[in-house]
């Protein structure tokens, strides 16, 4: 057998029993790896369910700094008897399997081609004298993380320092850990020296770079951005967003002296009553937001076409998740494109911003507030499970001190006074965006009427069809202006001249940069587009007319931005060729690698023939 | 409905109340209901109740959701802001504008359809949360804007106008704002103005939620016999609790009455309900006696209006939440950005 043999390349996956507290051992793995400088890449791949049923946690060691899913399995440690059968059959050839040997191994599949290491974690963990049996349980967890350290040459030193970080001050249980930990190190020392060829060795490729996920990142970016209002319904895997939102405002809104919060926040009834409680919040002057995911923004439609109609700014994270109907809660997907960019009865449009990891999570929280003030409409981030939920690599949060909020076109009591006109809904500045007034302004001027019933510039309740269609045609042209203010697609261009182009968006981005890099080592040459907010910049279309074919990566089963290329930009669908991954893991380099190789090397081999 | 506009022109005899204000002021559009309906009273009531209080009326938001009494606020109160929202779902938007900024007067505008049936929840959901508001559910027990259709406050047995008898238990949103925890209340008829008129001024100056369900006849709909929401059965089976005036803070109050008929409670914003007793034994200020009561004497067939229910040191939303005295929507990146230093140790602490 020949035995996989890499430095600081390759994937360790976990295979446990939720609800076991396995989760922050894994993590403390990972971050054990990034402490000697080496960059990760986790996935946690969790059932919707408290205890009891299978969940998995991936990580990438790559030296490259892939962030990315890769595919593939090259040491699985197996705690969960349910799935051990599946766990070892997705190791690579000449993989390994690290197990706990305390019983004798009777009935489970095992294979010759992979190297078997067994560590016997729970007899290890019951000789530790003075634990409880649910103490024993977690301190197994951390065995097995101090057995890999020994396996794979991680630095002992580095996995102390994050237990003192971890449990701040609290000494028997740091004490309790680092015996546990060192339990698993000496056994493999002793037992297992010299047999895994997978490696770690001190690199400097991380950087200054953090390790967040993307909702706490939002949720910081929530109260950068200045929210003040969130209203929100519990749904996977939107939550930790809201409560990262909670955790950042308790930190820094919190005024020091009257112990006052700078913030409100209401768990709402349900979703309608959470979009309701933020277009109140709006259109009253509060920068208000609610974080959802797919079987939210359903219930949010009519909301939202109020919102687009009444004109009132809101700020909606969608954290998408695996649909249609209940779908897959704890699977990611791209999947609420069309839903999100037509929501609503009627003719309606919205602004969706399409964040890839969670640095642009938190960047585009903070200007969704100003973008959804300055357009007077909701705007949406569509975010998704494995943004949100994962703790990513990246470059670390930025903000400028000399940002100012553009609270938009806001006519103040002052400016009445002082004899300036108002109409709700006029055009008076030629880019489509009325002004507004606050409720309470002024004694007797600029109140108006807010409806989702038709009306006509001055806010008065209308049916005649002129002041309806007038109303209508300037919504469109509001998101024409839209198009100059959300982030703009960035382009790369291939080394040498390309016919073929690649479009994606969000989470993608991860796994296209890395399959970018290996189709290009293959002299498979392309241009790529990552659009970054709907509607599309001009640049989308141009793109995709300057290239004879242009593949389009998605996570969705529809081609759902594709479709909304073609329904806006109005190009011929035939230059589109569709890449979709959907079954609800996100999807990997190895995966674009292939499926965009395969067509490519079919139009070579035709050309040759 | 009248098209005709009433003229601007105003009598210099006209009386003013503290702020300078004419009762003119606190009107709005022409309404557009029909003629005789009881919501077009509800909505003299609120001009009379404001002009009363001697309020500012921009400092009044107005928001409703949808249906005949969701329209009514375009017809008063012309210079606040209103906010005509979808169907049943008012308190959730009225919810989101208290918690923008808490120092305005919230005024929410509703029916027994929009209310009762589409949005029970959400008016639920509000009560318990203690909004600092004045709820009107403007009840007739009829769907008016889509002709005739049973409301889920009719009474078991009504007849509708099409000859059909209700067999649904009808919901009482009184009883169920006291089950919720309402702290303030109250219920009232449409063509009684002197016994609405000082409800809606107490339930403004009350700081926390205050529900006032208010039968109001649908003329076209629900006014023929049969009906249990008629002005005629109303008035035959009108049973009020209590009388009430409300007294601005710091007035003096001389104690000239008999015990025992009058009661007088000191609310938290220092003004004084004067409740002027007509049941003996009812005591306003006791929840479970109160919702004791009012079940024995609706089952005797009584319409219990007056103040049912008060709490005279109410709590809010914004206590619960602890937020700042300050509105939110007065803030800006100076109050609310943690800034690019705290960012750098946010960083540290993700590495």
């Amino acid at each position: 057998m020949k035995q996989l043999t890499a430095t600081n390349d390759f994937v360790v996956k976990f295979a446990n029993v939720n609800g076991s507290g396995s989760a922050s051992a894994n993590e403390l793995f990972a971050r054990s790896v990034l402490r000697m400088g080496v960059p990760v890449a986790t996935r946690n791949i969790f059932p919707s369910n408290i205890q009891g049923l299978p969940t998995w946690y991936e990580v990438r060691v790559s030296g490259e700094g892939w962030i990315g899913r890769r595919g593939g399995v090259d040491l699985v440690v197996p705690m969960n008897p349910q799935t051990w059968n599946k766990d070892i059959a997705e190791v690579e050839p000449g993989g390994y399997l690290l197990y706990d040997s305390t019983k004798p191994l009777t009935g489970q599949k095992l294979r010759t081609d992979i190297t078997i290491m067994g560590v016997p974690f729970t007899a290890l963990s019951n000789s530790m004298e003075g634990t409880i049996p649910r103490e024993r349980q977690l301190l197994k967890n951390i065995i097995y993380v101090g057995a890999l350290a020994s396996l794979i040459g991680l630095d002992l030193k580095a996995i102390d320092e994050l237990l003192v970080k971890q449990f701040k001050g609290k000494t028997k249980l740091i004490t309790m850990n680092g015996t546990a930990l060192r339990l698993g190190y000496d056994y493999a020392e002793k037992n297992l020296a010299g047999i895994c060829k997978l490696k770690v060795t001190h690199s400097d490729k991380v950087g200054d770079r953090i390790f967040i996920s993307g909702n706490d990142a939002a949720g910081l970016g929530a109260v950068y951005g200045g929210a003040t209002v969130c209203a929100w319904y519990p749904i996977t895997p939107s939550t930790s967003l809201a409560e990262a939102f909670t955790a950042h405002c308790r930190k820094f809104r919190v005024d020091p002296v009257t112990g006052q919060n700078k913030f409100a926040i209401v768990q709402a009834e349900d979703e309608i009553a959470a979009i309701g409680m933020v277009l109140g919040a709006g259109w009253n002057g509060a920068r208000s937001f609610t974080a959802t995911s797919g079987p939210g923004i359903s219930l949010m439609q009519e909301f939202f076409g109020f919102a687009y109609y009444a004109e009132i700014p809101a700020v909606v994270f969608d954290i998408q998740r695996g649909g249609p109907s209940t779908g897959m809660p704890t699977r990611t997907q791209q999947s609420d494109i069309l839903l999100a960019a037509y929501a609503s009865h009627g003719d309606t449009k919205h602004v969706l911003l399409f964040p890839e990891d969670p640095r642009e999570s938190f960047e585009f929280a903070a200007m969704a507030f100003d973008l959804a003030e300055h357009l007077q409409t909701p705007i949406f981030s569509m975010m998704d499970l494995d943004i949100g939920m994962n703790d990513w690599l990246c470059k670390p949060l930025e903000w400028d001190d000399a940002r100012v909020y553009d609270r938009g076109k806001i006519i103040t009591a002052e400016e009445l006074e002082a004899g300036k006109s108002f109409a709700r809904y006029l055009d008076v500045d030629g880019d489509a965006v009325p002004y507004r007034t606050l409720p309470g302004t002024h004694p007797t001027k600029g109140a108006y009427f807010t409806r989702g019933s038709s009306h006509n510039a001055y806010a008065v309740y209308s049916e005649e069809g002129k002041d309806y269609t007038e109303v209508m045609q300037r919504l469109l042209r509001k998101l024409e202006t839209a198009k100059s203010l959300v982030p703009a697609p960035i382009a790369r261009r291939a080394k040498e001249k390309a016919k073929y182009g690649v479009i994606y968006y969000g989470s993608t981005s991860a796994a296209m940069d890395e399959a970018f890099a290996a189709l290009s080592a293959e002299g498979l040459h392309l241009d790529t587009l990552r659009v970054r907010a709907f509607p599309f910049a001009d640049a989308v279309p141009d793109f995709i007319l300057a290239h004879e074919q242009v593949f389009v990566v998605e996570q969705n089963r529809d081609a759902q931005l594709a479709k909304l290329i073609v329904n806006e930009c109005a190009v011929d669908p035939a230059r589109l060729i569709s890449i979709l991954h959907y079954d609800g893991t996100p999807i990997t380099a190895r995966f674009i690698h292939a499926a965009i190789a395969e067509r490519l090397n079919a139009t070579r081999k035709e050309a040759a023939e | 409905m009248t098209y005709i506009a009433k003229p601007k022109l105003r009598h210099p005899g006209l009386a003013k109340n503290k702020l300078g204000f004419t009762h003119r002021d606190y009107e709005g559009r022409i309404s557009t209901l029909c003629a005789g309906c009881g919501h077009d009273s509800i909505s003299a009531a609120l001009i009379q109740a404001c002009f009363e209080l001697d309020l500012e009326p921009h400092r009044v938001a107005k928001l409703s959701g949808i249906g005949c009494s969701s329209k009514t606020p375009d017809y008063f109160l012309g210079q606040s802001h209103g906010f005509n929202s979808v169907h049943g779902r008012m308190p959730s938007v009225l919810t989101g504008a208290n918690l923008a900024n808490r120092d305005l007067i919230y005024l929410g505008v509703s029916g027994d359809g929009d209310s009762a049936s589409i949005g029970l929840g959400q008016f639920a959901h509000c009560v318990r949360r203690g909004v600092n508001m004045v709820y009107i559910c403007e009840n007739n027990g009829v769907y008016g804007l889509t002709k005739g259709q049973f409301s889920a406050t009719a009474d078991k047995g009504s007849k509708s106008k099409a000859g059909g008898t209700n067999a649904d238990s009808p919901i009482d949103l009184v009883s169920l704002a006291l089950v919720l925890g309402c702290t303030f209340v109250a219920r009232s008829f449409s063509g009684d103005k002197h016994q609405l008129v000082p409800l809606i001024k107490a339930a403004i100056s009350h700081q926390g939620s205050a529900v006032l369900d208010v039968i109001s006849p649908c003329v076209q709909f629900n006014n023929h016999a049969g009906s249990t929401k008629s002005f005629d059965y109303v008035r035959e089976h009108n049973e009020a609790m209590n009388r009430i005036d409300v007294i601005p803070a710091r007035t003096e109050i001389k104690v000239d009455f008999e015990p025992g008929t009058t009661e007088v409670v000191r609310q938290h914003d220092g003004s004084y309900l004067k409740l002027a007793k007509l049941h003996k034994d009812y005591d306003a200020t006791n929840r479970a006696e109160a919702m004791a009561h009012l079940q024995q004497r609706q089952a005797a067939g009584e319409v219990v209006t007056g103040l049912l229910y008060v709490d005279p040191e109410p709590e809010d939303l914004h206590t619960h939440l602890g937020t700042v005295t300050r509105p939110l929507n007065r803030m800006g990146e100076k109050e609310l950005c943690p800034g690019s230093k705290a960012l750098a140790d946010v960083n540290a602490g993700y590495r």
